[in-house]
């Protein structure tokens, strides 16, 4: 039990490895053999991931659980692994999402069955490792491996012009990775000669010790934010994402939607915030501007679909707008909500790709028009979708309401203006969801062939009845996630902005004085809505589910 | 009258590859046709046995024959280097010869003799002997590319590289008679000071410089010297250009380093602006036309070529780190190259047909474990993470931000990202097509099962093995490198 708490990390990220060798050596004949391991490691991954979630300590918001050994000596790079309460959450959903697009694959895949499930447990191998590495180079690996299984996955298992989105997918992200390295190397050459290292905590450090000039700090924030904005993907380098989740078989588009996105986001909150401060305060406008942009426009085009799932990969570029904005209020609802509104997204848009495959392996047809009325034959599948869908839209009592409401509520504290577009993307992202609800759900069933479409299966029930239980748990009780986040979040705001906000060595907010408290950061005019919020909210920030308990 | 005490030890690796290759030859007339393969085994028998020899001349360091030699821990590093290419490109010929009816021993000869040139290449302390190494490895290379005699294209690219590279060679031996009417030595120490003296004509020495540049430039091809390459790389017999793509482009750059790092270090603000463009150039070149090609031969030449401009970034870079992450990418490229081009060697049908790359459509489901391998090479020449490719690449990039070049590392990051495009296209072809998708229906007996001989197989083996090893632990062999770089500083 010792080795597994010291290693959980390592055995989290490494567990799928060991699937997708066993089945390297089980013949490709034996479709449901191959399918029956890979199933057993994916929910063997979930299972020993879970005990992060009680292990954790939450009152101690640094790095836990780490792992450290030396791997190339000469350059500094270690194989250094740990988790704070974001890695943390990330990994859970990696794990959980994994499961999901493991099971949901069972029938959806009958071609180069083997292949198929070695590429995703690799790919889940890669996603794991990026959310715990401590050290760049390890970092850049796992970063940088999972692409090759994701582009298989595209690839040969694609639809239509998988061919065009796979290398499209892989060409654009590696464009922005190799950018990446270099900033990466410029931080590293930064560190004294005979200290180099690419330990994340001690650059991070010696950055925090002795600053970059800001002239190479702007490039090497800039060299991060084009990997990173690739990633996410911001306004305008989001043209890789519908392509690339429009034609990737549904587990292939969950993964992506749910997870791949996350590592550009948790890029930015792991390295550019903490790294670059002043950067990423010097950046801020363009930032949301982006963000804003994003939002609106991902949902702009998203209504104008005919595509179910380019309508629903379009309202991911919308939806992370959202986390982005929310991640640039550098305040701690900003932040809190952003971290979990990618859990939130993960859920929501995971389950979104679901149901779409789900119709897709029963009509292989995307197109909007081709349904209507589905819920007379698919009451099941209609409550599910119905759900999900609300949960993406951002109702009450379900996830999504929870991660916009605080980030509006960090949005509201930094600027009207950017609060006020965000209420319009969420305004647009509730009509074309509920359009899309009503155009494939309700009415007459116009096509023949719908009317005998099978109702969910025990399986693919078994596919979304997770998502839905987490939707509705962060939806109704999100205080255990925001604990678990206030106090690595706390540590992020506090880096950020140090002049509004400090931290103890574990991450609590130490509220400054009355006396100090009162004049207000000059980036606020004293007698605003905004002015008073900050005020209003500062004893607040440091209650456990920051904005929550007031409703 | 007794002779002078000739120590043999310094060129032990030199003196075991040429008996062999003599054994080779005097061997053949008395050997049965149907047993040629029996030679292969004895020229790789001489390998290992220059190996061993290899190992025991690390405690024999120094200068040597007047100090025409030296014998240091860069010189064994490159003999190591050029002993793994001739072992893994004998094994990977065998069957290649066999079923392309050319399995004559001159071949495995040959081969050995061009290593000697190469060794003499890696260990000359002085500039005619270098010249002779390159000779000897030339002459045999241009004889190795036209090996399918009765092949026009092999014709073809045997004469055209002898006569670019008689070309190069004269302007390399200008750029010698130069720096020799300039500093009365060829000896590389010895021109090192003299330039630090100032009582050289400089004239003369930098026309010397320009002319041994363009000698070498030809020989590691890169721009704007390297137009000789697609053509000669395509006709030339796979395994020869699999070899020569590696081994003398190695042993080129092995001369080039040593020359301009031991003989030239005062003049290096001179020729780094040369690198630095002749590296854009060659990187961008390679690159782009890697993209256009449709013979798969053709595309890992426009890439070698690619992949000698981004050696290039680490030498402007003009630290001991820059060579020691040179001398550890040509080993890494050597074995994801030789394993590519076995590969291909192993995928083709006699008469080198089955080359196109849409050609490649369908391997991924017939040889499996043969895909497989090629994927890895492909990735590790792109540079993905885990592969020998990335950890070089890495090295060399980290040497050049480390001398502040940032723009010619950007230039080679994204041309390292660019290239990922071509790279893919073998990948689409052999999992994301079936075959007779491209339009071209195959014969069939083309579609007969494949038979992959051992050497074959153990070559893809090795070289995948050695892919990943270098990937993951490139720990030691970096630290060796490291440790010779600092001595040729």
């Amino acid at each position: 039990m010792d080795f597994f708490r010291q290693h959980i990390l390592s055995i989290t990220t490494f567990t799928p490895l060991v699937g997708a060798f066993l089945l390297l050596f089980v013949g490709k004949e034996n479709k449901n053999a191959i399918r029956w391991i890979a199933n057993l490691f994916g929910f063997l991954g979930l299972l020993v991931s879970l005990p992060l979630w009680f292990w954790y300590n939450r009152a101690d918001g640094g790095f836990q659980f780490i792992e450290r050994h030396e791997w190339i000596k000469t350059i500094g790079a270690n194989y250094s692994l740990g988790a704070d309460g974001i890695s943390l959450l990330l990994i859970l959903l990696t794990t959980v999402l994994g499961a999901i697009a493991i099971l949901s694959s069972w029938t959806a895949i009958e071609m180069r069955v083997k292949e198929y499930y070695i590429f995703l447990l690799l790919l889940q191998v890669g996603m794991i490792g990026v959310f715990c590495s401590l050290d760049f180079f390890l970092f850049y690996v796992f970063w940088e491996v999972m692409l090759v299984p994701m582009y298989f996955l595209i690839g040969v298992w694609g639809s239509d012009r998988r061919l065009y989105s796979a290398i499209k997918f892989f060409l654009y992200t590696l464009v922005g990775s190799v950018v990446m390295l270099l900033g990466i190397l410029v931080l590293y050459f930064h560190m004294p000669e005979g200290q180099r290292t690419f330990d994340y905590i001690q650059i991070m450090n010696y950055l925090h010790a002795s600053p970059l000039a800001s002239n190479i700090a702007r490039f090497v924030w800039l060299a991060f934010f084009l990997g990173f904005a690739i990633k996410v993907p911001m306004f305008p380098f989001h043209t890789w994402l519908p392509d690339a989740h429009t034609d990737a078989p549904t587990a292939g588009s969950v993964i992506l939607a749910g997870v791949l996105l996350k590592m550009g986001t948790y890029g930015f909150i792991r390295f550019s915030l903490p790294l670059l401060p002043n950067e990423s305060q010097y950046f801020k406008g363009m930032m949301a501007a982006l963000a804003i942009i994003g939002i609106v426009y991902g949902a702009l085009v998203a209504m104008m679909q005919k595509d179910w799932k380019r309508l629903v990969a379009y309202s991911s570029v919308s939806h992370l707008g959202f986390v982005m904005l929310g991640m640039f209020c550098f305040n701690p609802n900003g932040v809190n909500g952003s971290v979990l509104q990618m859990i939130n997204h993960g859920i929501s848009t995971g389950g979104l790709f679901l149901i779409v495959g789900l119709v897709y392996e029963r009509r292989h047809t995307r197109m909007i028009s081709e349904y209507s009325g589905l819920s007379h034959v698919m009451p099941v599948y209609a409550t599910y979708f119905m759900i999900i869908m609300l949960s993406s839209l951002g109702l009450p009592l379900l996830n999504g309401f929870i991660g916009e409401f605080t980030i509006l509520q960090g949005a509201f504290q930094v600027s009207y203006t950017w609060a006020a577009f965000a209420v319009s993307g969420i305004i647009l992202g509730a009509a074309y969801l509920l359009w899309l609800y009503q155009r494939t759900m309700f009415g007459e069933i116009t096509n023949e062939k719908n009317k005998t479409l099978k109702d969910l299966n025990f399986r693919e029930v078994a596919t979304l009845f997770p998502l839905v239980v987490l939707a509705l748990w962060i939806g109704i009780y999100p205080k255990p996630f925001f604990e678990i986040l206030e106090r690595p979040v706390n540590k992020v705001v506090a880096t950020v902005q140090p002049d509004k906000f400090t931290v103890d060595s574990m991450g609590n907010l130490i509220v400054p004085d009355k006396a100090k408290a009162n004049p207000l950061p000059a980036s606020v005019p004293a007698g605003t809505e905004a002015a008073a919020a900050i005020q209003r909210d500062l004893p607040t920030t440091q209650s456990a589910t920051p904005g929550v308990e007031k409703k | 009258m007794t002779l002078p005490q000739v120590p043999i030890l310094p060129i032990l690796p030199e003196l075991i590859l040429t008996l062999f290759g003599i054994a080779v030859m005097l061997f053949d007339p008395f050997t049965a046709k149907p047993h040629k393969s029996w030679l292969s085994s004895l020229a790789f028998i001489g390998v290992l046995a220059a190996l061993a020899g290899n190992v025991l001349l690390l405690a024999a360091e120094g200068e040597y024959y007047n100090g025409m030699i030296i014998v240091d821990s860069f010189s064994v590093f490159f003999n190591f280097l050029f002993l793994i290419i001739a072992g893994l490109s004998i094994l990977a010929s065998r069957q290649y010869l066999v079923r392309e009816g050319v399995n004559h021993s001159e071949y495995y000869g040959l081969l050995l003799f061009a290593t000697v040139g190469m060794c003499f290449m890696g260990g000359a302390n002085e500039l005619i002997m270098i010249f002779i190494g390159l000779e000897i490895t030339s002459i045999s290379t241009y004889v190795l590319a036209g090996f399918r005699r009765t092949d026009l294209k092999s014709n073809e690219a045997a004469i055209k590289y002898f006569l670019l590279g008689s070309f190069a060679t004269a302007f390399l031996l200008y750029g010698i008679a130069l720096m020799y009417g300039a500093t009365h030595t060829t000896h590389l120490s010895q021109i090192s000071s003299a330039l630090l003296t100032g009582r050289i004509d400089l004239r003369l020495v930098l026309a010397g410089t320009a002319l041994m540049m363009v000698g070498f430039s030809f020989k590691v091809a890169t721009a704007p010297f390297q137009i000789w390459t697609p053509d000669v790389y395509e006709g030339a017999p796979i395994p020869v250009t699999g070899w020569m793509s590696v081994g003398p482009k190695a042993a080129g750059f092995a001369a080039f380093l040593r020359v301009f790092f031991v003989a030239l270090p005062a003049l290096d603000q001179k020729w780094f602006w040369v690198l630095w463009v002749s590296s854009v150039l060659t990187m961008t070149i390679g690159n782009t036309a890697a993209m256009l090609q449709s013979n798969i031969k053709r595309m890992l030449a426009y890439s070698s070529i690619a992949h000698a401009g981004y050696i290039l970034v680490a030498f402007a870079a003009l630290t001991p780190n820059g060579i020691a992450s040179i001398m550890f990418y040509l080993l890494a490229y050597s074995v994801m190259n030789l394993g590519a081009f076995a590969v291909i060697s192993a995928w083709s049908l006699s008469g080198e047909r089955r080359v196109t790359i849409d050609e490649f459509a369908g391997l991924g489901y017939r040889q499996p474990w043969l895909a497989a391998a090629f994927t890895v090479f492909l990735l590790g020449l792109t540079g993905i993470p885990l592969t020998a490719g990335f950890t070089g690449k890495f090295f060399m990039f980290r040497a050049a931000i480390n001398s502040k070049l940032y723009w010619l590392t950007i230039i080679a990051l994204l041309n390292s990202a660019a290239s990922l495009y071509y790279y893919l296209r073998p990948t689409i072809a052999m999992y994301m097509r079936e075959p007779g998708e491209s339009g071209r229906t195959s014969a069939p007996q083309d579609s007969a099962p494949l038979q992959i001989s051992m050497a074959t197989k153990v070559v893809i083996a090795v070289s995948v093995l050695a892919v990943f090893y270098l990937g993951l632990f490139p720990s030691t062999i970096l630290d060796f490198a490291q440790s010779s770089a600092f001595l040729v500083h």
